[in-house]
């Protein structure tokens, strides 16, 4: 019950007039950056992260800009559906899933349905997940409070984990973009003993670690755009849509009607998958349209134009989005990359992101859980209030969007870091991510682990420290830590799935082998 | 694509050789010799050069994994038989990765908010093929914007170049518009989005090719 009132307050907070319209003006770029081809919700938080300055100088308050930003996530998720139901082209990477349906119910002539449907899905997984997570992350957090050194290490291996087991990319890659993100975070000053290392050139910029946002701004701002220039070709073909008052209502009956068991699979499935650090909104809404179409009585309909089609990864993208923020929230994990720039955006407002949050901020942390019902509502009436709004938005030609993406990506990194070093550095990562993104590289895992590495680094340290250099104190539940004899079975338990999960691929390998010729692969992806 | 896999995998390994060799260094004052850092110490704890030596040491393994994955054509990427960049791939780093280039290059000198202009002007009007009118209005009311809000509003100032455009056009510019209150900074932004709307409308009748 307690929780109860804590939210309450936090959502009367979260409607004050000030941050109602902050969550406002960030629902409405999150809609544009995710209904806009190339950008998606990490891009938008990432090029506005150095905003969250000016919002705390005019506000006053932490949680005002962690509204704005959670608002852009949100948003994004909504807009994401604009473009792959219009365009055929996803509107961000989360969306994916969306085009499968979405664009051939379109092209029968039901736009509107399939924007209707997404739409209502999208409000639907949000809100569920709200729930989940309102009710899981505070006794989740009191159970972090309890980790120690070798529990949040073990933690952070398991992060890493998770993108080599489950990732789905090219394991050596995915392993390399991790190792790249880390020894950026290492760069500068050993933490513990204080002395220099890695200072290349003997260069004064590199006299600290490399910053998150310049990576991150540097591969989701102008690498981005340079894949986007030479991945879509600019030759787009958009869909007629008749949206009025009635069409709307008709459509809604319709999403609850046709589409009820994809919006339950994609909201439930959605949020733990979500959860899942690695994982994020792309994984969960694919996975919740895979499993939407095994279990639909109907599967024959996916791919042609099912509406549980499109409500299953609408609501699972959504649901995700909110699972990624219960780590981010109460492990200081983040699960999703866009959350990593939103633990980030933590971190320079001066709040240490972790289990402490929720004891020591709570006027921080129920507001911001508050904005995400908010957020929500929000989204879902500006999305079907001003769908024409949408449209005629995607008209915009990129030759006029892209150019002020590089400046804004210029600007942002000055901004928050008054280094031109910095600056050259965004750029020298942006043209690097280019090159790498053609031959596959997945880029995520560098943006995670350049956020996680120094406190990885810290943890394995301070542990080995406490156990004389024995790795034991991760893996084994009978070490002894304090001459007790007590055991410690959390941190073991978790390198363990740690372990078996970076293992996983290797058993799926084995498999194929013995299975080989006997099965057709199953596409269920269509 | 399979020779520019191999390449680039070659590059990872010798960066990862590099950052190893670089994290074994010790500081020429405390006498120590080079890879001294990277195991244990006394008190049974990793020291300094530990971790980045053990990282890089995972991601040379990795990128040589890479390496014999492209040479024996395990990789999907490997497979491919399209060009690592075709023309049009050349063609957006010349026409985008090099203007953008110069975008970093030129703030040094003519201030962030010239080359700005200049990059929005070039981008708009050359590549995009945008009218006079609406390129122009572009580059200047964008970099105005960033300016009112940047260095005005949030009083986080950007590169000005050299003395002669800071002196001669940024103090005055600065002076004028922080002697303004909080309505008239939001006028002028407003006016911004005047002549944008006015300028689309404008190009609309003369669309060139």
């Amino acid at each position: 019950m307690e929780i109860l009132s804590l939210l309450a307050d936090g959502i009367l907070t979260a409607l004050e007039p000030g941050n109602l319209l902050i969550c406002f003006i960030g629902v409405v770029i999150g809609l544009f950056v995710g209904a806009m081809p190339g950008l998606g919700s990490v891009n938008g938080v990432a090029i506005l992260l150095p905003t969250i300055f000016f919002i705390k100088q005019t506000t006053g308050s932490d949680a005002a800009p962690m509204i704005f930003l959670a608002a852009i996530y949100y948003g994004a998720m909504y807009g994401g559906a604009i473009s792959s139901i219009m365009l055929g082209i996803p509107g961000a990477s989360t969306a994916v899933a969306t085009t499968f349906d979405g664009r051939p119910l379109a092209l029968k002539g039901r736009a509107e349905q399939a924007l209707v449907t997404a739409a209502v899905a999208s409000f639907i997984g949000g809100t569920v997940a709200n729930i989940f997570f309102t009710g899981f992350a505070p006794p989740l957090a009191s159970v972090a409070l309890k980790f120690g050194n070798p529990e949040i290490f073990a933690l952070m291996l398991l992060a890493f984990a998770t993108f080599v087991g489950l990732g789905g990319d090219d394991i050596p890659k995915t392993i390399i973009s991790i190792m790249l993100g880390l020894v950026c975070a290492s760069i500068g000053f050993d933490v513990i003993e204080g002395e220099p290392r890695l200072q290349f050139f003997d260069l004064t910029g590199f006299s600290r670690p490399i910053n998150f946002l310049v990576l991150a701004i540097g591969v989701y701002g102008v690498g981005e755009m340079l894949w986007t220039l030479h991945s879509t070709r600019g030759d787009t073909d958009m869909s007629k849509a008749d949206v009025s008052v009635a069409k709307i209502k008709t459509a809604t009956v319709n999403t609850f009607r046709e589409g009820w068991k994809g919006i339950s699979i994609g909201s439930s499935l959605g949020f733990f998958v979500g959860i899942l650090p690695a994982a994020g909104a792309t994984p969960g809404s694919l996975m919740s349209y895979g499993v939407a179409k095994m279990t639909s009585s109907k599967p024959e309909e996916f791919g042609k134009g099912s509406v549980d089609g499109v409500a299953a990864p609408e609501a699972a993208n959504n649901s995700a989005s909110t699972g990624a923020m219960l780590p981010m929230m109460t492990l200081g994990i983040p699960g999703s990359p866009t959350t990593a720039v939103l633990l980030t955006g933590l971190v320079l407002l001066e709040l240490e992101p972790g289990p402490r949050l929720f004891q020591d901020q709570p006027d921080f942390v129920w507001p911001v859980i508050g904005s995400f019902y908010i957020s929500n509502f929000i989204a879902v009436l500006v999305n079907l209030a001003f769908i024409p709004l949408f449209l005629w938005m995607l008209r915009m030609p990129f030759t006029i969007l892209a150019p002020i993406i590089f400046i804004l990506s210029t600007a942002g990194v000055y901004a928050a870091t008054d280094s031109m070093f910095d600056v050259w550095l965004m750029f020298w990562f942006g043209l690097a991510a280019f090159m790498l993104r053609i031959l596959d590289y997945p880029l995520a895992p560098a943006a995670l682990a350049i956020v996680l590495g120094g406190i990885t680094e810290a943890k394995l340290r301070q542990s080995l420290q406490w156990s004389d250099g024995d790795f034991g104190i991760f893996y084994n539940p009978f070490f002894d830590r304090d001459g007790t004899g007590g055991m410690y079975w959390i941190a073991p338990i978790i390198t363990w799935i740690a372990i078996i999960l970076i293992l996983m691929p290797l058993f799926q390998v084995i498999k194929k082998k013995l299975l080989a010729g006997r099965q057709k692969p199953s596409h269920w992806q269509g | 694509m399979r020779i520019a896999e191999i390449l680039m995998a070659i590059a990872l390994a010798a960066l990862s050789l590099a950052i190893m060799y670089k994290a074994g260094e010790r500081p020429s004052w405390s006498g120590e010799a080079r890879f001294s850092t990277i195991g244990f110490g006394e008190d049974g704890a990793p020291q300094g050069g530990f971790w980045p030596f053990w990282v890089c040491a995972i991601m040379f393994l990795c990128s040589v994994w890479v390496l014999v994955n492209g040479v024996l054509k395990l990789s999907p990427v490997a497979q491919r038989r399209e060009p690592y960049l075709d023309m049009h791939g050349i063609n957006v780093l010349l026409t985008v990765g090099v203007p953008v280039f110069l975008l970093v290059l030129l703030t040094d000198y003519i201030s962030m908010y010239f080359a700005m202009a200049l990059f929005l002007f070039y981008y708009l009007f050359l590549l995009g093929r945008h009218g006079l009118i609406l390129s122009a209005a572009m580059a200047i009311v964008m970099p105005f914007w960033m300016f009112l809000f940047f260095d005005i509003t949030m009083t986080r100032t950007l590169p000005k170049g050299i003395l002669a455009i800071e002196d001669g056009i940024y103090v005055p510019l600065g002076n004028f518009f922080r002697s303004l209150d909080g309505t008239m900074i939001s006028l002028f932004f407003l006016a911004g989005a005047l002549v944008l709307v006015g300028a689309s409308f404008l190009s609309k009748s003369a669309v060139r090719g």
